[in-house]
């Protein structure tokens, strides 16, 4: 079974393979079929071939002038582009300008690359003191114009290009330094790179093997728009007359173009349309690697209802009793080869008012999948199959955005997993649930504050005031729980869909938690859809249970029944595996039998 | 929080002095060629000396950074070595031409790139498609080819703009915006490309974030989600993005000072350094990283203001 | 009796602070405790208890600011790079997400062939090796050859567990090593831990939040808090008549898959917690102290 995108995390755990389109065995194979990457390096290699081959094209210098050829004509007399003001062959000296700049591209993205990569391994793995000397020296070629100094060491370079593309590469070496920095950080506090430090692998060889690696794609990327930016600072500054004026090179060429133009604008054009297809072949090749080595860039992500295909309509049946009725739904996720992947197959399932419903199953059975298919909260490329969600008889699947967000926190609401990554970081947590508030009822933002804080000491937070002024981060995991049920619960809905609301915290906190929806159930007469993995929380809080498998309820029934009398085969393997609360280890802890035999070290 | 923004400022002013002095360590490499440039190209070795004497180039190298120092500290940067000008009026006068072109195409890269961004992120499809697209050709043009097929498209053309000069903006309003326009819009294209992107995707991953499905359960907009909530959480990088933007430009204005023929800080900077005048070049370093300084200050600042976790710290 | 396989003493590590003139946080106040050899030793607590602190220390990811560790009577507190290297012949980890702790990008053979050839075994004695460890941890032959994101979490976890076992510890710290597993595949793993405990006589430290884990798989447990530990005992006692009242709130917290049971246990933890309320506003008892342990008495079957 596929692994939706975004979908929540244990979806991650199912088995199989989950799509990672990134690191991939062949990335060169790939790349060779993708005709832009193809199309790009081709046009690059035969410019870099003509620049190589330019003494055996041409038949004059670049800097050979005739008095004959000023001006000239295309096609005259070996002058397969004509002559420049000056008499000079325009197309021999674009050959040589092209040299020029793969010259400057090498200077300029070798030393970027030589010292940001040494210095950004060095800074990422090593300790925090030596990342904070290498971080501050960066920084501070980081913020310097780099054009301006370029132009400013004039004296120094004596305008000969190379230098000034060494320098060049020294100050482009701060975005490699922190790509790279970044890289190392994020894999050093990787597991696999603790448990290679464990298994006695030296620095060396965890740098080489295991960090390394990871940093080799990026910097293949980066190196593509290395060398378009070195060519584009070589060009502007020959433009600028920086430099000697017997190195052929476009940005002279385009200069000299610029001031002949009214007499002749083609002397303008070859080097611009050179100058132009090289760097863009450089940017397009680049991307083409991002995409090849990366994955493709994301997809665009509409706020917007899940789509839905109707290939039956509703089931035109008498109205079913009970709150919410979810009859025959399907959600399926479209696959790479434009099939559809199914995720939920078929749910049918109802709740009564004030009732709770445990919806359980293993990581990847679907159940968060239903749960964001009856909020409509599902990712936008997430499509409906089939079947209807219907509370208190009216159909939601097929509603708009806008209708949606009418029942949305009015007759129906949501607790999430992760406290923290459901709450806006950079909003108070009072301004959050004041807007929330609102957006239910139209209510002044004086009572509404009020009624804020009367929610937060109802859901058991010590201090409102100084919670109602706080941002998530400044809250414990167990008390942004609470914050998030007292916004659900704001404007009394009449379900509550709880996604495994306590699986991220701690057990104490849970049963916490539990205890205040519970309170919170009988006080507001709420029914509530239970999502969880967890059999403790189903037998705690669950009147009766689902159990999901593979997209399918495979046993509905009385929670007591269904522990005692489980009915499927697959919840008795369920309950099978929890491990007995009765039985601790027995065991002795034994003395090696088998030990030395294994000693092949 | 002052005491931030202090200790940013002290950090800064080091900046500015570890900039300069290494600008003045590298420049003494050619003060030989310098007085003879100040001289002319008839002077003896013996002639040299005496002038490298006169403008007190002979004493040592740290020395002289000091007295440079010193005397910048008191706001006094000298004259320069051919015209006499004093380099501090000199520099202000031209910073001024500069600025208005960089300020203005900041701004505009901002709205450009943020609406751009905003709207390929969340509407897909043919704007989308656009967008990157006028974001990729932003990348893979080099500014200078952009700005010269703007003159030729704007001016010699159509007409609607000058092709070069330069009107104060105290003479005539609408001849200044006139005067400016092509250039702004020349170094806007490469900014508001690279911007693009960047709130492209930083607002894709917002709005692929659990907080933005919780906000929507609460019956909340989806406008004010995405204006009052993904954006504002996008922003703090897309400002990094910006302040980067503006130290490039401000590179990038050197090359179209030269292309319109604006009497700017890039065109100045340009001919001190042919000529090595020694007074105007360490001015101007010190007036670019003072700018450069003062830039990431504001932005540190705004970051603060737009992600609590920074402000608190 | 020999000197303990591993034995901390007043172990303290300090993590440092952000910025420049910041305190360092201390998050392990003085832990003392003896493992021996082939015994699984339970660590548990909640979320900031220090439990993860304390297998890296033992690991050597941390540096200890106080105390000491010694393994096998050795001090090993401080040891070397090279020192450190040498150990991880003896010592081993198997970590809590098995998506992270493999490098995705190399084949299961190279990863559990790495430590080996590192400490000189030659390509050959690592690929048989190889092989015995895939059979040993229950994995066909020919994974030998896949990448990990080939497997499943539990099969990944298994992974991780041969790879801890290639050297052939006499120790292996084990951090949460199913919680991100599904409960079929949590029951199996645990399975096969107690099962090549058996046959190896390899010393677990088991760290883990989740009691129903730790009393599955340890013989002796330690409950940590807030850095410390509050309670040391047989697993039997810890998890079914628990001293400490902390320990008695951590038993009483975690749900029974049982309603009629769990109501009871709601109840009685309902009680506890309102006669803790009662204490703190009487009069003030000493933190470790034990709590009135007579409702455990009545109540557990256990007992």
């Amino acid at each position: 079974m596929n692994t939706p995108p975004s979908n929540a995390a244990p979806a991650r755990e199912q088995g199989g393979r989950d799509e990672t389109p990134a690191g991939g065995r062949a990335p060169v194979r790939r790349l060779l079929r993708d005709p832009q990457a193809v199309l790009s390096a081709g046009v690059l290699l035969v410019v870099v071939a003509l620049g190589l081959l330019t003494p055996f094209i041409t038949e004059h210098g670049p800097n050979q002038a005739s008095l004959e050829a000023i001006n000239d004509e295309a096609g005259t007399h070996g002058y397969p582009l004509g002559g420049d003001k000056s008499g000079r062959d325009i197309f021999a000296r674009l050959l040589h300008s092209v040299n020029t700049s793969v010259v400057s591209a090498l200077i300029g993205t070798s030393i970027a690359l030589a010292v940001g990569v040494t210095f950004g391994l060095i800074g990422g793995y090593y300790d925090r003191r030596l990342r904070g000397v290498t971080e501050w020296v960066f920084s501070l070629v980081m913020t310097f114009p780099g054009l301006l100094l370029l132009i400013v060491l004039l004296p120094v370079t004596r305008g000969d290009y190379r230098v000034t593309m060494m320098i060049f590469g020294v100050l482009l070496s701060p975005g490699i330094y922190r790509l790279v920095r970044n890289l190392v950080l994020g894999v050093r506090n990787e597991p696999y790179v603790d448990a290679a430090r464990v298994s006695g692998l030296p620095d060396r060889r965890i740098l080489g093997r295991h960090i390394l690696y990871t940093v080799r794609g990026p910097v293949v990327i980066a190196t593509a728009f290395l060398a378009g930016a070195s060519i584009g600072v070589q060009s502007g500054l020959a433009f600028l007359g920086v430099g000697s004026s017997t190195v052929p090179s476009f940005g002279a060429m385009i200069a000299d173009g610029f001031t002949n133009f009214y007499e002749e604008p083609l002397q303008l054009l070859w080097p611009s349309l050179a100058l132009g297809v090289i760097t863009a072949c450089l940017v397009l090749l680049g991307n083409s690697l991002r995409d090849v080595l990366e994955g493709g860039r994301p997809k665009p992500s509409r706020i917007t209802a899940p789509s839905r295909r109707p290939t039956t309509g509703p089931a035109a049946e008498a109205d079913p009793p009970g709150l919410l009725t979810v009859q025959d739904l399907a959600v399926a996720y479209p696959t790479p080869s434009d099939g559809l992947n199914e995720v939920v197959s078929g749910v049918t399932l109802s709740l009564r008012a004030g009732e709770t419903l445990g919806l359980v199953g293993e990581s990847g059975s679907g159940k968060t999948q239903t749960a964001f298919a009856i909020l409509g909260v599902l990712p936008a490329e997430a499509v409906v199959t089939r079947g209807s969600v219907r509370l208190d008889g009216r159909e939601l699947l097929g509603l708009g955005e806008r209708e949606l967000s009418g029942i949305r926190g009015r007759a129906i609401a949501y607790v999430p997993q992760e406290p923290m990554a459901n709450l806006d970081p950079s909003a108070t947590v009072g301004s959050q649930l004041v807007e929330g508030l609102r957006a239910a009822t139209p209510t002044p933002r004086r009572e509404a504050r009020e009624r804020a804080l009367a929610l937060l000491d109802r859901v058991g937070i010590a201090d409102p005031r100084r919670v109602f002024a706080s941002y998530p981060h400044q809250l414990s995991g167990g008390m942004a729980q609470r914050v998030l049920i007292a916004g659900a619960v704001a404007s009394r809905p009449s379900l509550l869909i709880a996604d495994e609301p306590t699986t991220a915290l701690d057990v104490t906190v849970q049963a916490e938690i539990l205890d205040l929806l519970r309170d919170l159930r009988e006080e507001l007469n709420m029914a509530l859809l239970l999502v969880t993995h967890n059999f403790g929380v189903v037998a705690d809080s669950c009147d009766r249970v689902a159990v999901m498998r593979q997209g399918r309820i495979v046993e509905t029934g009385d929670v007591l029944d269904l522990f005692r009398a489980p009915g499927h085969p697959y919840t008795r393997t369920l309950l099978d595996a929890i491990l007995d609360e009765h039985a601790p280890r027995t065991d002795p802890p034994g003395i090696a039998d088998e030990r030395p035999l294994k000693e092949v070290r | 929080m002052i005491l931030h923004v202090l200790r940013r400022l002290a950090t800064g002013l080091v900046l500015a002095v570890l900039v300069t002095m290494i600008t003045f360590l590298l420049l003494s490499t050619s003060f030989d060629d310098i007085a003879g440039s100040v001289l002319g190209s008839s002077a003896t070795p013996a002639r040299i000396e005496q002038q490298k004497a006169q403008l007190g180039l002979d004493r040592p190298v740290l020395v002289q950074y000091l007295d440079w120092l010193s005397h910048a500290v008191r706001g006094d940067f000298g004259l320069s070595y051919f015209t006499s000008e004093p380099v501090r009026s000199a520099i202000t006068a031209r910073l001024g031409v500069t600025l208005s072109v960089v300020l203005a195409a900041l701004l505009l890269t901002a709205v450009v790139g943020v609406t751009l961004g905003v709207l390929a992120a969340t509407r897909g499809g043919v704007v989308d498609r656009v967008a990157q697209g006028a974001s990729l050709f932003g990348h893979l043009v080099p500014n200078l080819l952009i700005a010269i097929g703007l003159v030729w498209l704007l001016a010699l053309r159509l007409h609607w703009f000058p092709a070069t000069g330069y009107t104060p903006l105290g003479e005539d309003p609408t001849r200044w915006a006139a005067s400016i326009t092509i250039p702004v819009l020349a170094l806007t294209a490469a900014g508001a490309a690279s911007l693009t992107s960047q709130v492209r995707g930083a607002m894709i991953d917002e709005l692929r974030k659990d907080y933005v499905r919780t906000l929507r359960t609460r019956g909340i907009r989806p406008r004010a989600i995405l204006l009052r909530h993904a954006l504002r959480n996008a922003a703090g990088p897309a400002l990094t993005v910006l302040s980067l933007e503006f130290v490039q430009m401000f590179g990038g204005a050197l090359v179209i000072e030269q292309v319109f023929a604006l009497p700017g800080f890039g065109s100045y900077a340009f001919n001190a350094s042919l000529q090595g005048d020694i007074p105007i070049i360490m001015g101007i370093t010190l007036f670019a990283v003072l700018l450069v300084v003062c830039v990431n200050l504001l932005v540190d600042l705004a970051n603060g203001w737009l992600n609590p976790k920074a402000r608190i710290r | 009796m020999t000197a303990p396989l591993l034995g901390l003493s007043d172990l303290r590590v300090s993590y440092p602070g952000h910025g420049l003139r910041a305190r360092p946080t201390e998050v392990l106040h003085g832990v003392s405790l003896q493992a021996r050899e082939g015994e699984t030793l339970g660590i548990v607590g909640e979320s900031g208890s220090g439990k993860t602190t304390l297998g890296r220390a033992v690991l050597g990811l941390v540096k200890p600011s106080g105390g000491n560790v010694r393994f096998q009577g050795r001090d090993i507190t401080h040891s070397s790079r090279k020192e450190r290297r040498a150990l991880a012949r003896d010592i081993q980890v198997v970590f809590q997400d098995p998506y992270s702790s493999l490098n995705p990008a190399l084949a299961v053979g190279d990863i559990l062939s790495e430590p080996l050839t590192a400490h000189g075994a030659t390509a050959r004695e690592a690929r048989a090796r190889v092989a015995e460890l895939l059979d040993q941890v229950g994995l066909p032959g020919d994974a030998a050859r896949r990448l990990p994101r080939e497997f499943s979490g539990g099969q990944r976890q298994r992974v991780a567990i041969a790879r801890a076992l290639a050297p052939v510890p006499h120790l292996i710290v084990c951090d949460e090593p199913v919680s991100a597993l599904d409960l079929t595949t949590q029951a199996r793993v645990l399975d096969l831990l107690v099962d090549i405990q058996r046959r190896t006589s390899v010393a677990y430290l088991f760290i883990s939040h989740d009691l129903a884990v730790i009393r599955h798989v340890s013989h002796r447990v330690c409950v940590m808090r807030g850095g410390e530990i509050v309670e040391t005992g047989t697993a039997g006692q810890v998890t079914s008549r628990p001293r400490h009242s902390y320990t008695q709130r951590l038993v009483l917290a975690a749900p029974v898959p049982d309603p009629v049971e769990q109501r009871e246990r709601r109840e009685r933890r309902h009680r506890l917690l309102a006669r803790e309320r009662a204490d703190l506003s009487g009069a003030r008892i000493p933190r470790r102290a034990a709590a009135a342990p007579e409702e455990w008495n009545d109540t557990d079957r256990d007992a």
